[in-house]
């Protein structure tokens, strides 16, 4: 079981608030990703859940008992780390047992567990290296098996692929996410990038100085987003904001459009402007157009090959129901 | 950089920097050489570099004459025993000011430090005499105390920046993994310190070997280190250079062996940790 | 990163180390300015009362203070110019490629294990004496007249001494900071047309700046209170007694056990100030 509650929970670091006053409730079996800018405190938060860090009001509870003044070994969670903190002195094998030596195991059950641990992580053929001699990948999966053995009340995950390169990401992205549906077990997972976060969760918690914007599932978050910074935030590209006289007649302060949902044509529609920079990503082609009179450029994305040229006149048309309509206070209308 | 260097400059160099290595350590290798000649052959004009009859004659009345051993022994007992007292007090304190730093960690290393900056002759009368009334005069104990005190703040700056580099992450997983503070500590920090702590023992002894205030003033010739001595070969009558050569030869050669095996780690040590 | 708990543990775990160098520090530095104020004499009874101040103005006063100050600092001086000069050009030397980099520098960083005593009976007897000495040789071999070198040119004598035993020190500080100068930036300055000479005053030197100072500094403080040196050497005589062995002598030979202290007290406040700038240095790194 791994059912987590925020009640209250606050922390302050001297006279400073980094986390206000913050209640959530995290299901059992949910992959939860806590996503926000740098220094928006989503690690302190995951800290706090840890026991890393001491709460400085307000109550952590672990399937309903209260854990706040637990130590960290004392919340049954397993942590993966940004760094993956291997112990560089111990093998593969020890840095996977190191947690169940420390339970007091017996040898035998130990042995099994490890076994089992690295065969489903491809380890095998690596259990005598230590940590030195393994690719970044093979780190990460280390740090994963030596958090599943303990088999935890849930998984924290701290911005565990940010020091993979790019192809490797994709393929460790699909590894937790395949290992979250085979287990079932609680995973909280800290990233501030977008993409990770939408392609994991079942819920995404959006944090922005320390404070919750929006907590739902990915498709709510894109489809309706409660203010202007989830809208901008969810989302690549990154959603196109227009003000003044164009929002005003859908009767907002702002209007929020998507990439996706203009529409570029040479000949008629609605915005009409020069096309800037295009980018050819062959699936897709992202038009930046300048000069609609709209306030900054506008990015549009096309479908397959787009034919215009740096310089060219471009028309745009938004898609009417997929305009986001936002008041002076940058909240959801 | 990666660029290569046409084979006639770096035979230039390789001639040039060994030359002057080689004149660097000539004083030492000259001591090394004149202990293995007679008297005679020592003070030989001209000078014989190496065709001369080697003998061990010297060593062993060195070792007859002056109990050289006895001062030996004195050496090993202080520098160790200050070193490792040292590293008692010092491994709890660093560990805590790397892994747990608050506000004053700072200013405490820097208070650390400037009590290594005290003029040791401007102490001197307080500390002869608080040895004496101790009855600790010319004992080996006052020494090991003494030097374990001017080379603390050395051992505690040394073992903080090797801690420092030691991620806090991996203590922290240690945490999770259920490792209490004790485990955390034997597990864990003590096999990463390792190397950090060995290089810190050993530059240390080697202070403590070469000091040489204290060891003169506070020793008659009980508790007399190697320095001491050797620094009794000064006056007129102890001089013959075969045998100063030998006795100098002893008291070099365990540092000097130590000592290259300690060099990566000097500067780090005595720059405070500024240099790297 | 600390919880509450750790932190408690941290400060029972600092508490020795604390407690002993506030010990070390205090005690006898208290004992020294309350001896300074003091007319003590171990050999003619002991405390004989009050002296105010005129312990130090007699320290200063005597015919010996002065020149022991221009003797430091030209002792001090002449260490630090030779040392970083010579040190530079050698680092600059054993920075490039050649063969056997590591059995060089094992023989340049040698002399710096060597202990003070060993060093200087060495050079004084084997090298400096003026019959016997190697060096005697060598000017004779030339048709020279060999120097007296440890009362005609002692100061000199004394100089050459320390500054073999911390060349070592000096190299091996600059060229660890010569290697860490990222290889780009010489290469870039290449690519924009400098000269070697160019190279070494625009982009080496500035880079090489922290370490010399640190490497001043540092010395500055050994060098204050070198002793052995000269206690095996010339025991303070012609014109070889730094502050350092001023100080020792008025302790130890003469027993005017206040008057030294008060030079002790000088010799604390000279130490600060050089240890002001180095701690300034130091703690810049710390962050």
């Amino acid at each position: 079981m791994g059912r987590i509650t925020l009640d209250k929970v606050t922390k302050r670091f001297g006279d400073v608030e980094v986390i206000p006053p913050l209640d959530l409730t995290i299901e059992d079996g949910e992959f939860v990703v806590f996503v926000g800018p740098s220094g928006c405190g989503k690690s302190t938060l995951l800290r706090l859940i840890a026991g890393l860090e001491d709460v400085s009001g307000g109550q952590i509870r672990i399937d309903g008992q209260d854990a706040t003044e637990l130590p960290p070994a004392k919340r049954g969670l397993a942590m993966v780390f940004q760094s993956y903190a291997l112990y560089p002195h111990m093998t593969v094998r020890k840095n996977i047992a190191f947690p169940l030596k420390m339970a007091k195991m017996d040898q035998a059950e130990i042995d099994k567990r490890v076994n089992n641990a690295a065969s489903v992580l491809n380890l095998t053929n690596y259990l005598d290296r230590r940590p030195g001699q393994l690719s970044g990948g093979q780190r990460q999966r280390v740090a994963i098996g030596r958090s599943i053995v303990r088999e935890p009340a849930a998984f924290l995950f701290d911005e565990p692929l940010s020091n993979l390169d790019a192809a490797l990401r994709v393929g460790m992205r699909l590894e937790i996410s395949e290992l979250h549906k085979r287990l079932e077990t609680t995973m909280i997972y800290v990233t501030h990038d977008q993409v990770e976060a939408m392609t994991m969760a079942d819920k995404i918690v959006v944090l922005q100085a320390g404070v919750i914007e929006q907590v739902g599932s990915p498709l709510e978050l894109y489809k309706s987003p409660k203010n202007k910074f989830v809208a901008g935030f969810i989302g690549s590209p990154k959603m196109n904001f227009i003000e003044g006289q164009e929002a005003a007649k859908y009767d907002a302060h702002t209007i929020g459009i998507r990439p996706e949902h203009l529409a570029a044509s040479a000949t008629e529609g609605a915005w009409k402007g020069t096309v800037g920079v295009s980018e050819h990503l062959g699936s897709d082609t992202f038009l930046y157009v300048h000069d609609t009179g709209l306030g900054e450029a506008l990015t549009v994305r096309v479908s397959g090959e787009f034919n215009l040229r740096h310089g060219d006149t471009v028309y745009l048309t938004p898609e009417a129901d997929k305009i986001h309509r936002f008041n002076a206070e940058g909240l959801s209308i | 950089m990666a660029r290569s260097v046409t084979t006639q400059q770096k035979a230039i160099n390789t001639a040039l920097a060994w030359a002057v290595g080689l004149l660097i350590f000539f004083p030492i290798l000259w001591t090394i050489l004149t202990s293995f000649k007679t008297e005679g052959q020592a003070i030989s004009d001209p000078p014989v570099f190496l065709f001369f009859d080697w003998t061990l004659e010297n060593y062993r009345v060195v070792q007859e004459r002056s109990n050289y051993t006895n001062f030996l022994w004195n050496s090993i007992f202080i520098s160790v025993g200050s070193t490792l007292l040292g590293l008692l007090v010092a491994i709890p304190a660093a560990w805590s000011m790397a892994f747990t730093p608050s506000k004053r960690t700072k200013d405490i290393l820097m208070w650390m430090l400037s009590t290594k900056m005290l003029p040791a002759v401007g102490v001197l009368y307080p500390i002869y005499i608080g040895a004496a009334k101790m009855g600790l005069l010319d004992s080996r104990t006052a020494l090991v105390i003494v030097i374990m005190l001017i080379n603390l703040p050395i051992i505690i700056w040394m073992l903080y920046t090797y801690f420092r580099e030691i991620p806090g992450e991996i203590l922290e997983a240690a945490r999770m993994d259920g490792a209490s503070l004790k485990e955390e500590i034997v597990y864990i920090l003590t096999p990463m310190a390792v190397p950090g702590i060995a290089s810190t023992l050993l530059l240390n002894i080697i202070l403590a070997w070469n000091e040489a205030f204290w060891t003169i003033n506070l020793t008659v010739t009980k508790a007399a280190p190697l320095t001491a001595f050797i620094a009794s070969y000064s006056s007129p009558e102890g001089l013959f250079y075969a045998k100063l050569s030998a006795a100098s030869t002893m008291a070099i050669a365990p540092i000097l062996i130590m000592g290259w095996f300690s060099q990566k780690q000097l500067v780090r040590g005595l720059t405070f940790g500024a240099v790297k | 990163m600390a919880t509450q708990h750790s932190r408690s543990a941290a400060r029972i775990m600092m508490a020795p180390a604390v407690t002993l160098l506030l010990g070390w520090m205090l005690v006898p530095l208290i004992a020294t300015l309350y001896l300074s104020f003091r007319d003590y004499r171990p050999m003619r009874g002991g405390d004989l009362g009050f002296a105010g101040l005129e312990n130090y103005t007699r320290f200063i006063g005597s015919s010996s203070f002065w020149p022991s100050i221009l003797t430091t600092l030209i002792i001090v001086g002449g260490v630090l110019a030779i040392t970083i000069v010579f040190g530079v050009l050698l680092a600059l030397l054993l920075d490039r490629p050649m063969w056997g980099q590591g059995v060089v520098r094992i023989l340049v960083i040698a002399p710096f294990f060597v202990m003070p005593t060993v060093s200087a009976l060495v050079w004084k007897n084997m090298f400096m004496d003026p019959t016997n000495g190697l060096l005697a040789h060598l000017w004779r071999f030339f048709g020279a007249d060999p120097v007296v070198w440890m009362s005609e040119q002692s100061l000199l004598s004394i100089i050459i001494i320390v500054s073999w035993q911390w060349l070592p020190f000096a190299t091996l500080i600059l060229l660890t900071a010569i290697q860490s100068l990222d290889g780009e930036q010489l290469e870039a300055s290449e690519m924009d047309g400098a000269p070697t000479l160019a190279r070494f005053w625009y982009i080496i030197l500035p880079h090489l700046s922290r370490a010399i100072t640190i490497v001043l500094l540092i010395q500055t403080i050994f060098l204050l209170s070198i002793f052995a040196e000269i206690f095996v050497t010339t025991g303070g005589a012609f014109g070889t007694k730094t502050l350092t062995y001023l100080i020792f002598q008025r302790i130890s030979e003469s027993q005017a056990v206040g008057l030294g202290s008060a030079g002790g007290v000088y010799a604390i406040i000279l130490a600060n100030i050089v240890a002001i700038f180095l701690m300034r240095i130091v703690g810049k790194n710390l962050d």
